[in-house]
């Protein structure tokens, strides 16, 4: 897909993102925003998926979402590249709704293999996929995100020791490094450190990219494919903007998990112009 | 603990009264673990899908045979039994069994958030098999000994809770957990107990196994806990009392047809398992005939505390889980029983 088609799904993906919050008041729209670019260079470019949908996903490439909180970006991308109606983004957060606050299968919405939301278990559950597709002969790709704040669980690095030692290598890992979580910066609640020291230490292949800009991100992506099947798994630390695209939200832990009222959407919107169709 | 003397409505019986009792011998004793290890070789040669993790502790679950044969569909986690359930998890996505080994403290307490969310709420084909639980892994102490599993395992949606009753039931349940899709939490032991059950014997989850008919009390009773109540039955068929015994090796989901039936027969139940009083077996029976058809119930569990280092013997008799006190229970019970009658008589 063209660049600039992405842009304007991306700016549409954006718009649902700060609607549906503000639409349930409730949900996390900073960190949503932030990974707006990924999601789409992912969805619209990079993965080989099916939104026909089948749980065991034989053949087709595979995402995980480890720190869930950011649904609404996952929701409005699956809904745009097909796995359900649009209008069921209405629904977020609901009652009687397949779009949970937190993304989960127990309802049925297509597009989500596991549920996320306490921290720290989509690396195990990814590497779990990569070693089945491993074992079925399967060449397709394994991909997750995982939050910054998020390596502070211990889950984290016992998969992070797990992947290199068994060469798990067809899993490709990006962390949205946006220094912010809820109480405050990363670095002041509890310092990530040197994350491509740590994870080189336990034998990833490091990369880095920036989650806000979709041309860097779309080539990213490619290397890390390009990279893949050579004995290591691949972890991408993306930069990225907590907010990106609306800019009161922008590098501020305070939008992590707060809805817009009715003036910020409509000032937030304003500034996401583009606009291809609204759910 | 007072003496008590044991009349039944129906039946006027003396000492010289033959009760009868099915009798059940055995020729070796085993482990229910090793029960495991030969079901779970048996389920990989049954089906390649089934694949075995193992965080550190493959001697002691038995997976030796496994490995041996299957070394491609063995994974070693090491000691990351969190990692280890979402590894399970995600390795369904395909369509893998896995079946995770280790010790069942380290099974449910230790990792509960990620059978929560990545293997029960996300309806995970996952076997979480989980060996040394209750007291009688005995030596190693409270910190290795379980008593709360059944109770946090039985609570997830859609958890299958089994606790077999010895060596050939708990490879006939290993076998039938492969074949069964949804997440399953089965329990089973390292001391050595009687073998007393057929060992090509078909194991039906959730269908409760009537091991002795009687008329004047139900013992419902699960894991080794049943060989413990078949000779308590013995003795208290000397004692002129005619004990049913079921063993409950599926407590979730549980027979609840078979429950109703034996204690509209006998009127009052004694539930044995080798558990914290709190939420075990016991519960989830108490819970049926609260609702169903009360009767006067009392539990041979452990009485809401920590174990402690001892021999599986000791700990057994220090904690009540013997046959002695299953003896013990049923003439408590018997006595409310005696109390309720006369009091109806009365009205």
């Amino acid at each position: 897909m063209e660049l600039q088609e992405l842009e304007h799904i991306a700016n549409q993906v954006r718009r649902d993102i700060v609607r549906m919050v503000h639409q349930c008041q409730s949900g996390h729209p900073g960190g949503s925003l932030g990974c707006t670019d990924y999601f789409v260079a992912l969805y619209f470019h990079i993965m080989n998926h099916k939104p026909e949908f089948n749980m065991d996903g034989e053949g087709e490439d595979l995402f995980f979402l480890s720190n869930g909180h950011i649904s609404p970006v996952w929701y409005s991308v699956l809904a745009r590249s097909g796995y359900f109606d649009k209008d069921e983004l209405k629904t977020f957060r609901k009652i009687d709704s397949r779009v949970q606050g937190h993304p989960a299968t127990h309802e049925g919405l297509p597009g989500i293999r596991v549920a996320s939301g306490s921290l720290g278990q989509g690396l195990s559950v990814a590497i779990g996929a990569a070693l089945t597709k491993k074992l079925n002969g399967d060449n397709s790709f394994v991909f997750s995100l995982h939050g910054d704040g998020e390596l502070q669980e211990g889950q984290i690095w016992e998969a992070a020791m797990y992947a290199p030692h068994n060469k798990v290598d067809n899993l490709i890992s990006t962390i949205d490094v946006n220094g912010q979580q809820i109480d405050g910066p990363t670095d002041k609640v509890l310092a990530l450190g040197n994350l491509r020291a740590k994870f080189e230490a336990f034998g990833w292949d490091v990369m880095e990219m920036n989650g806000n800009d979709l041309q860097d991100v779309i080539r990213g992506l490619e290397m890390a494919k390009s990279k893949a099947f050579k004995g290591k798994p691949i972890m991408i630390l993306m930069q990225t903007n907590m907010g990106h695209g609306v800019d009161f939200m922008m590098g501020s832990h305070k939008w992590h998990g707060v809805a817009p009222n009715d003036e910020q959407l409509e000032a937030a919107l304003g500034q996401l112009m583009c606009n291809l169709e609204d759910y | 603990m007072n003496k008590v003397t044991i009349r039944c409505r129906n039946l006027k019986r003396s000492n010289k009264t033959e009760i009868p009792m099915k009798k059940y011998t055995y020729t070796e004793k085993k482990d229910t673990r090793s029960g495991f290890g030969a079901g779970l070789l048996e389920a990989g040669r049954r089906n390649e899908k089934v694949v075995a993790l193992c965080a550190d502790l493959v001697g002691s679950l038995k997976m030796g045979d496994f490995i041996k044969e299957f070394p491609e569909r063995f994974f070693q986690i090491g000691i990351a039994e969190a990692n280890m359930m979402g590894i399970a998890a995600g390795m369904t996505i395909g369509g893998r069994i896995p079946f995770t080994g280790t010790f069942a403290n380290f099974s449910t307490g230790r990792v509960y958030d990620q059978i929560r969310q990545s293997i029960a709420y996300s309806d995970k084909n996952v076997k979480i098999c989980a060996s040394h639980a209750g007291l009688t892994l005995g030596e190693d102490g409270a910190t290795h000994q379980i008593l709360e599993d059944i109770g946090m395992m039985k609570m997830l949606p859609g958890m299958t809770v089994i606790n077999p009753c010895d060596y050939n039931q708990t490879k006939a349940a290993t076998i039938a957990i492969a074949e069964h899709h949804g997440p399953v939490y089965l329990r089973f032991g390292r001391p050595v107990i009687p073998v007393f059950t057929a060992p090509d014997q078909k194991f039906e989850i959730g269908k409760a196994w009537l091991v002795n008919e009687g008329t004047d009390v139900s013992i419902f009773a699960t894991g080794h806990l049943v060989w413990e109540a078949i000779k308590a039955g013995e003795k208290l068929a000397e004692m002129g009392i005619s004990a049913e015994i079921i063993n409950i090796h599926t407590i979730k989901p549980l027979d609840e047809e078979a429950i109703l039936k034996s204690v509209a027969k006998t009127r009052c139940v004694v539930s044995a398992e080798e558990h914290n009083r709190l939420g075990g077996l016991g519960d989830s029976i108490a819970q049926v005939l609260i609702t169903n058809d009360p009767v006067p119930m009392e539990y041979v569990a452990v009485n809401d505390t920590f174990g402690e280092s001892g021999t599986p013997e000791q700990l057994m008799k220090k904690y009540g889980l013997d046959d002695a006190h299953i003896i013990q229970a049923v003439q408590r019970v018997l006595k409310k029983k005696k109390f309720d009658n006369d009091y109806y008589l009365q009205r």
